[in-house]
């Protein structure tokens, strides 16, 4: 069972459902930030995109206090896979379970548009449908998505293989004109060491039908997906 | 702290509150006293032109609005239109002009505000916004503010409340440099059985108040902001723009939807202009009720609130609801859930009356219905402005050919009204809830109906939002069938049929009597043009007073027009795909330059009359789009509006994923300026890989039609049937300079 967390604030909560659950066909459920334990039967979470407690204060810094996120990082520290999609992202680095931060755009502005990415590191929970380099086009819609860390950081980021979405030119080139918010090293999306927690701020959601995004999105969920039929096989 | 006494209620004091002598005469017969300060209060914004329509009622009511499909007209928050199988769309568009000049970031996010809470006030979930904004020339830094504020406010409110803005349109022109027009747009889904009505009904119900606190902000934003001319001092009016708070706004949507899906509520109103007072006064005129007010439990942010100040705030995020008896506590505990207020502040009453208690005193007691109903209808003088003749002379005999036709072309794209506007709608999150199928940058957006459960249908909703001001100003009834026109036509390149219309009229001071007749002109032609199409006009706000220093904008009677495309997978996209396709021109190319944009850029001229309308064209061009989409014959469909045939073609080309070029030849007689950059009215390119039966088709329908080139390469040609041609351009050129128009402009230092 896939859980969806449900932050006041969260928009893309039901999307993220929608493409769990009507498009990929596995179970799912929303869960309300005030609860203090996930589900039983979690197998995977899910953190949505959207402006948890409104975002006045820096993104995704409130929602790290709220009682859902302790068993969240308790899922994470057993081991159990956790996907933060944009504003999802922002909390996975808020509440340290991911490295770095991510700040506002450097135009400014929000920006809204189909951007493409490289899968630049296997990340087999998340990436395993994926081909090594292969280009996915999705969508971006955020106005803090500028992805930062001090320089040791990054450079240990690279180093072991974290780094697993470049935003690139539709042919895979990494150059500044396809970075659409001034990332750092032009990442898009980061996971963990262990390689169970992954934070990107397309929305892989938001491209699971051919006619409303086309169907990139499915290469991570999917593979997600497939993660977590691994895992419950093996349990 | 101690607080000021009240002002002493006379004569002087009603007039400062923009009541007129008469009104004030009124309050007195109603009364039969002196009215209270707060009564003084309420009396001024319930018969302010904004919430009253004084002026503009005896029009409004003779606008179609009924149609079996229609399940609510004007007079509710919003309109309501049955979509079959039990699902219906309520939808409505509104002005927030005055607001956004003043302050653009929280006057435009307000405006979303509101319009989002006119639509969920009615059980429906807000699935998709379109927004229709004029600035002043981008020349002057004071528009590059307002623009970049305005795009910041929408953007930041919309995007923070998860509803997608799909589409919308902007324009430029000198008239705005001392009124701004913003324009917001929003359409929600229900289920026709879950329609909820602005009504105080069952004697003894208790009346909750929920949402964000009570501040002093946007106290008479109605009546003084609203219903007033601007001059030098109204930066001083920016107390009175309301600060919204888009997260209260997105909780207070899930749960007004949560508490509306338990079967507790009996009526819902918004608190938006003016306040506590026009919804509490409005939901029991409705149910022919009266109500109990305590102002002691209004929830209140600050210390020290009047009953005055309590009554006319127009803080944002609050509702007034009715709830079954007994059923308060199961409500409030929704509301308190999501972080909300929800308090009982009275009960409804059988006597008709509105009491309103303040520290244990009675500061309010009159009646409803004279308020609510009985408020004032004007019937002001009409004039046509004596200067109009001259505005329509154009002797086209006179007006010198377009000597560079590549030039004008480029000249053309380079326009902010007919540049890219990707600028802009970058900044809106197009995708949330998942159903853009056809987003910003097209002839109108399409929106996937899904359930609220999730589960998808094939139901696919087309909108789309047009007027053409300057045409209005030439010629204010043809200019408003051509904007329902437009807007109807675009909906239907789609694929989808028109089904109904909202309109925002904005207009100058209607005590002026040419501002009057402009707006009786205008609403003369969105009857007939409603009526022709088949699309009522089941909602709608005037917007007037959008006047500086006695220069007042163009008539701007904005249109949205709501279609059903079911199944939604046969759609038509605004762009050409795929190469080799036959390029069809439906309608008629006549020799028209008046009110075009060619004539203003190139001959810097606005004059004429604006291209004919001819609605019994408009109607069997629907249909033959309709019909033609769905049989798989038409893949790309786009209107020919502003900039005429060859701005038209160059979108076509340049405007979709990948740039697909085209070779067109033209052999129609009459001079190629008008031919290229003439904006007749009635016409779509449309490509098609069965041209034949689509020409069969169209011949059958009634629809003038002509193959007139094929698409292909990286070029776009425009030629006459025999010699050189008026146009060689490669895309990638054009593109650059319709991508740069505002980009180059608004982000210059």
């Amino acid at each position: 069972m896939f859980a969806v967390v449900q932050f006041p604030g969260s928009n893309d909560d039901r999307d993220a459902r929608f493409a769990l659950k009507s498009v990929l066909g596995v179970a799912c459920e929303l869960v309300w930030h005030q609860r203090a334990e996930l589900p039983a039967g979690t197998q995977a979470v899910l953190l949505p995109g959207g402006f948890s407690y409104g975002d006045y204060l820096r993104c995704g810094a409130m929602a790290q206090y709220s009682p859902i996120m302790a068993a969240v990082k308790r899922f994470a520290e057993a081991g159990g896979p956790v996907l933060g999609v944009c504003n999802g992202f922002q909390v996975l680095c808020e509440s340290g379970l991911l490295p770095g931060v991510l700040v506002r755009n450097h135009h400014l502005h929000f920006v809204c548009d189909f951007v493409y990415v490289r899968v630049e590191n296997a990340a087999p929970v998340f990436t395993s449908r994926a081909r090594p380099g292969q280009v996915l086009r999705l969508p971006i819609k955020h106005g803090e998505g500028a992805y930062v860390a001090p320089p040791e950081q990054l450079a240990e980021l690279e180093r072991s293989g974290q780094v697993v979405l470049r935003y690139c030119e539709p042919d895979g080139r990494v150059t500044s004109a396809a970075n659409p918010n001034g990332a750092a090293a032009n990442i898009a999306g980061v996971r963990n060491l262990r390689g169970n927690v992954f934070g990107l701020m397309p929305h892989p959601e938001h491209a699971v039908e051919p006619s409303i995004g086309g169907t990139d999105g499915l290469v991570l969920l999917g593979s997600l997906v497939d993660a977590v039929g691994r895992r419950g096989a093996g349990a | 702290m101690t607080r000021a006494p009240e002002p002493k209620v006379d004569l002087a004091l009603a007039l400062a509150h923009g009541l007129t002598p008469e009104e004030w005469r009124s309050i007195l017969s109603i009364l039969g006293r002196a009215p209270s300060y707060p009564e003084l209060g309420i009396f001024s914004v319930m018969w302010s032109e904004h919430c009253s329509y004084k002026s503009s009622k005896k029009y409004l009511r003779r606008l179609p609005s009924q149609a079996e499909h229609v399940l609510q007209g004007p007079g509710e928050n919003a309109g309501c239109v049955s979509i079959g199988d039990g699902l219906a769309v309520v939808f409505k568009i509104e002005s927030h002009n005055h607001p956004s000049f003043i302050e653009p970031r929280q006057g435009a996010a307000t405006g979303v505000g509101g319009i989002l809470r006119d639509i969920f006030t009615m059980g429906a979930r807000p699935i998709a916004s379109l927004d229709s904004l004029r600035f002043g020339p981008l020349e002057d830094p004071k528009h590059r503010h307002l623009v970049h504020g305005v795009v910041d406010g929408i953007g930041g409110y919309g995007n923070s409340v998860g509803v997608a803005t799909v589409g919308g349109e902007t324009s430029f022109h000198e008239c705005y440099r001392g009124n701004i027009v913003v324009n917001a747009f929003n359409l929600g889904l229900v289920r026709e059985e879950g329609l909820f009505l602005a009504k105080a009904a069952g004697i003894g119900n208790p009346v909750l108040y929920v949402g964000s606190k009570t501040g002093r902000d946007g106290i008479h934003g109605a009546s003084l902001l609203a219903s007033a001319e601007f001059d030098e001092t109204s930066d001083a009016k920016r107390p009175t723009v309301q600060v919204g708070d888009p997260f209260t706004e997105k909780c207070l949507i899930e749960a007004c939807l949560e508490a509306m899906a338990t079967g507790s509520i009996v009526g819902i109103q918004d608190m938006g202009a003016a306040g506590l007072t026009c919804s509490s006064f409005e939901m029991a005129s409705n149910a022919g009720t009266g109500i109990d007010l305590d102002l002691d439990r209004v929830p209140q942010r600050e210390s020290g609130m009047t009953p005055y100040e309590l009554l006319l705030s127009e803080s944002q995020e609050r509702m007034l609801l009715v709830a079954r008896a007994g059923e308060e506590a199961r409500l409030a505990e929704i509301f308190h859930r999501w972080g909300l207020e929800a308090v009982v502040v009275g009960r409804v009453t059988g006597d008709g009356r509105m009491r309103i208690r303040f520290h244990g005193a009675e500061v309010v007691d009159i009646p409803v219905d004279p308020i609510a109903k009985s408020s004032p209808e004007l019937d002001r003088p009409v004039r046509e402005p004596a200067e109009l003749r001259e505005r329509q002379k154009l002797d086209l005999a006179s007006v010198a050919p377009e000597a560079d036709l590549p030039g004008a072309l480029a000249a053309l794209l380079d326009l902010p009204n007919l540049g890219s506007k990707a600028w802009i709608y970058r900044q809106y999150d197009q995708l949330v809830q998942g159903n853009t199928i056809l987003g910003p940058g097209g002839d109108a957006a399409l929106v996937r109906v899904k359930l609220e459960d999730g589960t998808p249908t094939q139901k696919g909703l087309a909108l789309a939002v047009d007027c053409n001001p300057l045409w209005c100003w030439l010629d204010p009834y043809m200019g408003t069938l051509a904007a329902v026109a437009e807007a109807a036509r675009n909906v239907a390149c789609t694929g989808a049929r028109p089904l109904a219309l909202t309109n925002c009229l904005n207009f100058g001071n209607p005590e002026k009597p040419e501002i009057m007749w402009e707006f009786a002109e205008a609403t003369r032609g969105l009857a007939d043009a409603a009526r022709a199409l088949g699309t009522p006009v089941v909602s709608g706000n005037v917007s007037f007073y959008n006047e500086t220093s006695g220069r007042a904008i163009h008539p701007t009677p904005t249109i949205a027009v709501v279609g059903l495309l079911e199944p939604w997978e046969r759609h038509a996209t605004s762009f050409f795909e795929a190469p080799g396709r036959a390029i069809v021109l439906l309608g008629r190319t006549r020799e028209e330059l008046g009110g075009s944009e060619w004539l203003a850029l190139r001959r810097g001229l606005e004059a004429g009359h604006p291209p004919a309308v001819d609605l019994d064209h408009e109607r069997r061009l629907a249909g033959l789009l309709h019909t033609a989409v769905a049989a798989g014959l038409v893949e790309s469909a786009h209107d020919v509006s502003r900039g005429g045939l060859a701005v038209a073609l160059a979108r076509c080309a340049m405007a979709g994923p990948t740039r697909m070029g085209a070779e067109v030849t033209l052999s129609d007689s009459i001079r190629p300026d008008a031919l290229l950059f003439g904006e007749s009215t009635g016409r779509v390119i449309v490509t098609s890989a069965r041209a034949e039966e689509l020409l069969a088709q169209a011949r059958a329908a009634g629809v003038p039609a002509a193959r007139m080139g094929t698409t292909g390469g990286a070029r776009l040609r425009i030629g006459p049937p025999e010699g050189s041609a008026w146009i060689d351009a490669a895309l990638v050129e054009l593109h650059s300079i319709w991508s740069r128009a505002l980009p180059r402009r608004l982000e210059a230092a």
